[in-house]
């Protein structure tokens, strides 16, 4: 196990290293000097130097390498070039935003995913099964944006019933709260369906399986076979999707705090891109990818812990 | 001995799955009217998409604009219908280059020598481990947004998907009896791949590429609302929506009409993805979710 353990998160650690030469060669191969273009047409020569110097860009390219790895390691993601304060600053404030955010619609769409996907099989094969079929794939394939502007503009602007912007006061939990809920709920849905036809199929397996057929035979119901016993074993693949499903919920985030205009990453690396703001873009990309990365290995290892199989995997 | 001899038979059968399933006809329907849409726009569509009519801004539905105008008074259904022009243009684009070269680079780390293969293989992880929306970001950040860039962004967030499945059917299929045979009896790498590998690849790869079109016209559709796809005044339905955005409480009916094409095409091509898979089975097909 703890060859293992020691092998994935070395893993991880290089492709970490990796996607940052990838980045900084990108930025460094790009045809246009990235300060003119920051400082517009108008720009005169003294102001790109500086602003050139500022960025590091006036050094030898494996010099500047050298010099990011050296401050990323000591936690320094940066200068935004435009505020002046440090990237992971910024992005230390705005990040619990978008973690409640991408948890609660999680969070909702893994409850209501497995009661949906348990309905499925208590009453599959009839109206109700095929019914969740197509409405779970109708949910998946809708962007999530949409969602959100269309909630957005039923409670929001028709029933006036919830905050269109925002994500509450400071220190006013309710208000808080009551500006999560279609965020959430538009972030969420396309999981529910995924999450609901994932259970479903893993649940239709484990009916098969022996203790199943001993608790029918003892003339249990079929709702505590399902809930009881099925559920227990049909839920331990949902485990390494929700690692994987967390990152792509906050890839879809980006889109769902600018239509609900919520500070978050989306919010923070949109307006940077606007504005051509590389070190604020760099690090929050780089940052994302260390999160992503660390809730997968955690994932994959708890995994392995919990079905010793996963862990001869890596070697073949 | 590949399964050229039986791809007529197979391809009946295909067309009578697809049309038995309700959800997979619904599909074929709702793609086939959003292809004639984007074929036939200029003939389609009442008005020119981008004309100005300041006098006529933000009216809603009527019977001169069956979809209303938006807030330059431009005709919204001429313009939802182009939209189809650039989404599937778009998108189809980006992964058929996606997928050939996915099938390049998938058939070398599968059939070439095995320290290419964990290079690519580490490469492929890489990319993968980025989110995706992220990785986008970054790139529009350095070469600028437009409709170059987007392609290239969905081109190389594809790539990885289609290369690891390539290169896991092309593993599986190395050790099989006909690919020894046709070595033992000396064809080189060349005939092995072009003729043994490759028509038993593609059929997975192109029902991974469908499943994945919905994915890339939301992708577009979503760059674009951040106005960081395709630029303005050219009507992607992403960009519809975000002018719209700004007149959301006045008229309303801009975003709702810009949603429903958007929606719509992304169920046609999911339902359609579903009942390809469903009809072909074939076993690896998964769907990219970052």
């Amino acid at each position: 196990m703890l060859a293992y353990a020691i092998r994935r998160m070395g893993l991880s650690l290089l492709i970490l290293i990796v996607v940052m030469l990838a980045m900084y060669t990108m930025v460094f191969l790009v045809p246009g000097d990235p300060a003119s273009l920051a400082l517009g047409p108008r720009a005169t020569p003294e102001l790109k130097a500086e602003l050139r110097e500022r960025m590091g860009l006036d050094q030898p390219f494996l010099l500047q390498v050298g010099y990011f790895f050296g401050s990323v390691l000591q936690g320094d993601l940066g200068i935004d070039v435009w505020s002046r304060r440090p990237v992971l600053e910024q992005i230390v404030e705005v990040f619990p935003n978008t973690l409640i955010l991408g948890t609660v619609a999680l969070g909702w769409a893994v409850v209501t995913g497995i009661l949906l996907g348990c309905a499925a099989v208590v009453w599959r094969d009839t109206w109700v099964d095929r019914l969740l079929a197509v409405l779970s794939v109708s949910v998946i394939s809708v962007p999530s944006f949409v969602v959100a502007i269309y909630t957005l503009i039923v409670f929001a602007v028709w029933l006036n019933w919830l905050p269109a912007i925002g994500a509450g006061q400071a220190g006013d939990l309710s208000s808080q709260i009551r500006a999560l809920i279609l965020p959430a709920f538009a972030l969420g849905l396309g999981w529910v369906g995924y999450l609901a036809r994932l259970i479903r199929a893993a649940m239709l397996e484990v009916m098969e399986a022996p203790h199943i057929r001993t608790a029918r035979a003892f003339g249990m119901s079929e709702r505590r076979i399902v809930f009881g016993h099925a559920l227990r074993i049909a839920i331990v693949p949902t485990v390494s999707v929700l690692a994987v499903g967390f990152g792509s919920i906050l890839s879809s985030a980006v889109f769902v705090e600018i239509v609900f205009s919520r500070p978050g990453i989306g919010t923070l690396i949109t307006a940077a891109v606007e504005k051509r703001n590389y070190p604020v873009v760099m690090g929050t990309v780089l940052f994302m990818t260390a999160f992503y990365l660390m809730v997968v290995t955690a994932a994959d290892l708890l995994i392995a812990r919990l079905d010793p199989r996963v862990r001869d995997v890596l070697r073949g | 001995m590949s399964f050229a001899a039986d791809a007529p038979a197979r391809r009946r059968n295909l067309g009578q799955a697809l049309l038995a399933d309700p959800m997979g006809l619904a599909g074929l329907v709702l793609v086939t009217v959003f292809v004639l849409m984007a074929l036939f726009a200029p003939w389609v569509a009442p008005y020119d998409p981008v004309a100005l009519n300041v006098k006529a801004k933000l009216l809603p539905p009527s019977a001169a604009h069956w979809a209303g105008t938006d807030h330059l008074g431009r005709d919204l259904l001429s313009r939802v219908i182009w939209g189809a022009r650039l989404a599937l243009g778009i998108s189809i684009t980006s992964v058929t280059i996606a997928g050939a070269l996915g099938l390049i680079l998938g058939l070398i780390a599968g059939y070439g020598p095995r320290w290419l293969d964990s290079i690519l293989v580490l490469i492929f992880d890489s990319m993968s481990s980025l989110p995706m929306i992220f990785f986008a970001l970054a790139v529009i950040t350095v070469l600028g947004p437009g409709t170059t860039t987007l392609i290239l962004v969905i081109v190389a967030v594809s790539i990885p998907g289609y290369a690891r499945l390539i290169r896991t059917q092309t593993l599986t299929l190395t050790g099989a009896d006909f690919i020894l045979a046709g070595r033992a009896m000396g064809a080189g790498p060349a005939r092995i791949i072009l003729r043994h590998l490759l028509p038993n690849v593609v059929g997975p790869l192109v029902i991974l590429i469908c499943m994945d079109i919905p994915v890339v016209i939301m992708l577009e559709a979503g760059l674009s609302y951040l106005n960081l796809g395709v630029r303005p005044p050219a009507p992607s339905w992403g960009n519809i929506l975000s002018e719209g955005y700004t007149a959301l409480r006045q008229a309303p009916h801009v975003v709702i009409v810009a949603g429903i094409p958007l929606v719509l095409a992304t169920l046609g091509f999911t339902f359609l993805g579903e009942g390809l898979r469903d009809a072909l089975d074939p076993r690896g097909v998964g769907r990219r979710w970052t």
